[in-house]
């Protein structure tokens, strides 16, 4: 059976498609956003991730290491990265997660294992899988498989999505997928080159066409002040919404600074540093009505 | 709230509690005329009368539902006849920073004068630690348990719809009728049961002359009132306090004022641990409520003020002072009144109504200590009912707590209570199941758990003081396999177990013998038409509980040793019970590998989860059916009120990384921490206990503000509760608050004096907690999402 690398399986998500949601965050993502919220979550293969001030210098570690890859110096732990396998030999023992490894490979079967314990929530609340990430489409096969396993055992489930993928990989998966959660980051191709790396064309037309074919789209929106804000790009998500079919509505995601941390925490440069603030109610509710004039359901939040 | 009502809640708010001599001194007067003149049950029914007959009567202005247990708001009465306090043990309750009661000078001197001469050697607590046995001080003072009977009086009272349907009137009629049957020449108890039922009706007088004097102070009030309206209130007073509880109440204000006395009556005969409940109030007010909607006599917003004003008067009735080992295994105002809404009916039917509704609106509105709510929740109960109490559980208070109606009902239908018995019935206290006004169910101590393990690991020694406390259960350095560690620790776990039954059966008899309850034996169903008292086998239902501490610490101690020791081979025994011995004490190393690597309780992980239903059932085999004075009456709780927290000082490390001296988990809560998967494998984990064989559980859980917020945070907690009620649950309580604030309220507590957060099975004021319960609140896993 297919599988993949998955950094984080969360329950009790409330915020990602209907109900109390399982989530299972897929590794690897062809985007590079400013604010990503899991920037451990980009790179595709498992890493090895060091909180130096959660090390007691018990030097377990080293003899752990069968590549000789962690040195002690002035009782620190030092990891070579020339001869780090990223195997997690030293995150296994490690007594106080000072290492931890992001990412495993798990099989369909693994990850089916820590869904089914939470069918019974499911049942009540109507709730189900989202596959997020990451980019989870960009493990087409392991996705497509998960998702099927779910839809056999009648579990309602849910794509988090970029958008940036082959057609045929996000078509081939309507059929087992019951929810698309998709995000419109930027309707200006410049920009949304500057803040993900990536163009939006493929993106948008993405989106078209999964509406044509009849999917559930559910647009979502990080809302960053300063980013994409404004009025003439609210309008022109309106627009472009209003024109595609099959989206219920567009969550508008207020941001906030939360990933600043993780960007530090991981080495990772966070770009948006002093340059984005969480926006005001005001400001989330003209968005809002800018769209709704155009037709657009529009929430803030969730 | 209305201005009466906000006026009357600052002025509740803001008294401070003190310490009042008043009843003390005159039960010393009474007892030193009249000692040796009457039977014990006689004596006990005349000293009640003797204190209504003569204690101060309070009506304060504006007030509408009347009476307060000591001469003023929030001064305490004391209960010398049960623990005679020290004039020491006065000016710790003074002078001390957490929980204190003023006490001033004259009231010292009535103590040293009156009460303490004629109580010293004569209180049951003198009396009982006279002849406790030597094998019982040993674990007592190690901290293995506690006991309840040594400070206040045994027992539970929650009542039934009987003081609704007869006043005290009608219920001397059935008294009168009771000794009319006495058959002198063939039962043998005959005249003690003519005793009692004398006492019995001696109590009821008492209380209607307590309401007699209200109704005479009211008019008197009334006569010089200026205010033409209040003038007419006092009047009314007058009216109501005349007719209840002579007779049952006509109409929804006599109906919260009847509670109300015959509250302060029971609460003024004895001490009880859980003061005293109404059981459930929104079911029984809301037929006299929906008559005078319907015939005109009383709106809706004057039931909430009613409502609001019989808050406020619990809330004037802080706990009674306690001292030593009792305040710091239970410090706390809070005289644990939790009143219960919704639920079913006694014919099965959904029991919520706008009374429920109503009552929701004045917890938010008041935000007091006392009295606290909880919600019975059963697949009948409607979705409105849990999303009402949600809004009300996101505003932090910590209240109301939920509860499993089905659960709790099966709970007593287990225990042999007839169906529509154990509808009527419910929880009190914290989480205690029990079957409102039919049954006497004591409970008689918290038992360490973790410390039960600490003894096996130590051959019965403590290691903390190196005294032997228990009996031997082998060298630990001869346990070769995982199951010779569980052997010694369910050896240690039976012999605990029995020594403090033993005492418990002891102290219970002490109750029945010397102080009976007379009037709480009127209230609580065929004590009368037994002639049998409350403590002595008259209620339909007798019950005993043992309230089971730490299972959370006590399960990963065991997956540790399991996985560590005899798995994986990483730590020996030896090493690993010495490191704990030495407090990990350059052992960091180890104890993370142990806090970190090991399954815990709480995260859905059947490898502890089986050795939580391991402990489970020995728990409940040790205590299920043991014998009371009055048959096969003991059963397993699993409550901690604050007494992890006690336990957790005289608990050394344990194998799961615990520091020693830090609280142990709490109720059945997961490890402060250890739950790292979010609530709905808490909730899962929880699931596999088999909580019907209990008599009451209790999960913990906190949670930051966000994730509560919005439509879609409220269905989350509710499907929450839902889903953890389909799998068995019994009890969830949520404290919703950030760490920000409560860091906040500790450095400025003078700014956060309203912040109420879940202790235990009830709230308290954050900042009238001691540094080292706080700490425990905060350390409790915050279920975020990101």
């Amino acid at each position: 059976m297919a599988s993949g690398i998955v950094f984080d399986i969360k329950r009790y998500a409330l915020h990602d498609g209907p109900g109390i949601r399982v989530v299972v965050h897929f590794k690897g993502c062809p985007l590079s956003c400013w604010w990503c919220h899991n920037p451990e979550s980009q790179s595709p293969a498992p890493q090895l991730l060091y909180r130096g001030e959660r090390c007691v210098a018990c030097d377990i570690c080293v003899g752990a290491c069968a590549n000789g890859a962690i040195v002690t110096s002035g009782g620190t732990m030092f990891t070579d990265p020339a001869k780090c396998r990223q195997n997690g030999k030293c995150a296994d023992v490690c007594p106080s997660g000072a290492r931890e490894i992001c990412g495993a490979r798990l099989g369909v079967g693994d990850v089916m294992t820590e869904i089914l314990k939470e069918r019974i929530f499911f049942d009540q609340s109507g709730g189900g899988v989202t596959l997020s990430g990451g980019e989870p489409l960009c493990q087409p096969e392991f996705a497509a498989a998960l998702l099927a396993e779910c839809k056999r055992y009648g579990i309602h489930t849910a794509v988090d999505t970029s958008g940036f993928v082959a057609p045929e990989v996000l078509l081939g998966i309507i059929p087992v997928t019951d929810l698309f959660l998709y995000d419109i980051k930027h309707m200006n191709p410049e920009k949304h080159m500057e803040y993900t790396g990536v163009d939006n064309d493929m993106i948008l037309s993405n989106m078209l066409r999964l509406g044509e074919r009849g999917a559930v789209i559910n647009a979502r929106m990080p809302f960053i002040p300063g980013v994409n804000t404004d009025d003439e790009n609210m309008r022109a998500t309106g627009d472009f919404l209003a024109g595609a079919r099959g989206v219920t509505r567009l969550n508008l995601l207020p941001y906030h600074s939360a990933a600043e941390d993780k960007h530090d925490r991981w080495g990772m440069e966070y770009r948006l540093r002093g340059a984005a603030h969480p926006p005001t109610e005001n400001s989330l509710r003209r968005a809002a009505e800018i769209v709704e004039a155009l037709g657009v359901s529009a929430v803030i939040g969730g | 709230m209305n201005e009466r009502i906000e006026r009357l809640r600052r002025e509740s708010f803001e008294a401070l509690p003190s310490f009042s001599a008043e009843r003390a001194v005159l039960e010393t007067e009474f007892y030193r005329e009249n000692d040796g003149k009457f039977s014990t049950p006689v004596m006990r029914g005349l000293n009640f009368k003797y204190i209504c007959e003569r204690k101060k009567i309070y009506i304060g202005q504006d007030e509408l539902i009347v009476g307060e247990r000591g001469p003023a708001p929030k001064a305490v009465s004391s209960f010398p006849e049960l623990t005679c306090h020290s004039l020491e043990d006065l000016r710790v309750l003074n002078a001390r920073r957490m929980q204190s009661y003023s006490v001033d000078e004259r009231e010292m001197e009535s103590y040293e004068k009156v009460v303490i001469p004629y109580w010293r050697g004569r209180s049951m607590r003198d009396k009982a630690f006279a002849r406790m046995p030597e094998k019982w001080l040993n674990l007592y003072e190690a901290g293995l348990f506690t006991e309840f009977g040594e400070q206040r009086a045994l027992g539970h009272t929650a009542l039934d719809g009987l003081i609704y349907e007869k006043g005290m009137l009608d219920l001397k009629r059935d008294i009168a009728e009771a000794r009319a049957k006495l058959d002198f020449l063939n039962d043998p108890d005959a005249t003690a049961k003519d005793d009692e039922l004398q006492g019995m009706d001696y109590s009821c007088d008492a209380v209607i002359i307590f309401a007699e004097r209200h109704a005479e102070l009211a008019d008197s009030m009334a006569a010089r009132e200026a205010d033409e309206a209040r003038g007419a209130e006092l009047r009314k007073i007058a009216d109501v306090c005349r007719w209840v509880p002579a007779h049952a109440p006509r109409d929804f204000w006599e109906a919260v004022q009847m509670y109300w006395f015959v509250h302060l009556g029971t609460i003024t005969e004895l001490n009880g641990w859980d003061a005293m409940s109404p059981g459930h109030l929104d079911q029984h007010l809301a037929p006299f409520y929906e008559k005078g909607i319907a015939d005109g006599t009383i709106g809706r917003d004057k039931a909430k003020e009613l409502i609001s004003c019989f808050w406020i008067k619990v809330n004037n009735t802080p706990a009674p002072p306690k001292v030593g080992v009792t305040a710091a295994e239970s410090g706390t105002y809070n005289d644990f009144t939790n009143i219960n809404l919704a639920g079913l009916k006694r014919d099965g039917t959904d029991g919520s109504n706008e009374i429920t509704r109503i009552v929701l609106e004045v917890v938010d509105e008041l935000r007091l200590l006392q009295p606290q709510c909880n919600i019975q929740t059963s697949v009948r109960t409607p979705d409105w009912v849990l999303k009402a109490a949600g809004e009300v559980i996101r505003h932090g208070m910590g209240y109301p707590s939920v509860f499993n109606a089905d659960m709790v009902i099966a709970e007593q239908v287990r225990a042999g209570k007839t169906i529509e018995d154990a509808r009527e019935g419910g929880t009190s206290g914290c989480i205690e199941t029990g079957c409102a006004g039919k049954e006497a169910y004591l409970l008689h101590g918290y038992l360490n758990t973790p410390k039960l393990l600490e003894l096996a690991l130590n051959d019965g020694v403590d290691p903390t003081t190196g005294k032997r406390v228990s009996i031997s259960t082998g060298d630990p350095a001869g346990f070769s396999t995982f199951e010779d560690v569980y052997g010694a620790f369910e050896k240690q776990l039976k012999y605990v177990v029995d020594t403090k039954i033993e005492t418990d059966n002891y102290l219970r008899s002490r109750y029945a013998e010397f102080f009976p309850a007379t009037f709480l034996s009127v209230l609580i169903r065929d004590c009368v038409q037994n002639g049998r008292d409350y403590y002595n086998g008259g209620p339909r239902y007798n019950s005993d509980y043992i309230q089971c501490t730490g299972i959370g610490t006590v399960t990963d101690s065991l997956s540790a040793i399991k996985k560590h020791v005899f798995e994986d081979g990483r730590v020996s025994l030896e090493a690993l019970i010495a490191a704990c011995n030495r407090d990990w004490e350059g052992d960091e190393a180890l104890r993370l590998t142990m806090w970190n690597k090991t399954p815990f309780y709480g995260n859905d992980d059947d490898y502890a989860d089986s050795i939580m239903r391991m402990v489970y059932t020995s728990l409940f085999e040790s205590i299920d059916g043991k014998p009371g004075i009055l048959g096969p009456t003991y059963h397993l709780n699993m409550l901690s009120t604050t007494c992890h927290n006690y336990f957790g000082k005289m608990t050394a490390a344990t194998p799961n990384g615990r520091f020693g001296g830090t609280p142990i988990s709490d109720g059945t809560s997961p490890s402060q921490g250890a739950d790292r998967k979010g609530p709905t494998a808490v909730v899962k984990s929880l699931g596999k206990m088999d909580q019907v064989k209990s008599g009451g559980t209790l999960l913990n859980q906190r949670f930051l503000p966000s994730v509560l917020a919005g439509e879609e945070g409220l269905n989350g907690l509710v499907n929450l509760i839902r889903t953890y009620f389909k799998l068995g649950g019994h009890h969830i309580q949520f404290n919703v608050v950030d760490e920000e604030t409560l860091r906040q309220a500790q450095k400025n507590p003078d700014q956060y004096r309203g912040l109420l957060v879940r202790v235990a099975g009830y709230s308290d004021y954050f900042v009238d907690m001691d540094d080292y319960h706080q700490e425990e609140v905060i350390s409790r896993t915050a279920q975020e999402i990101l």
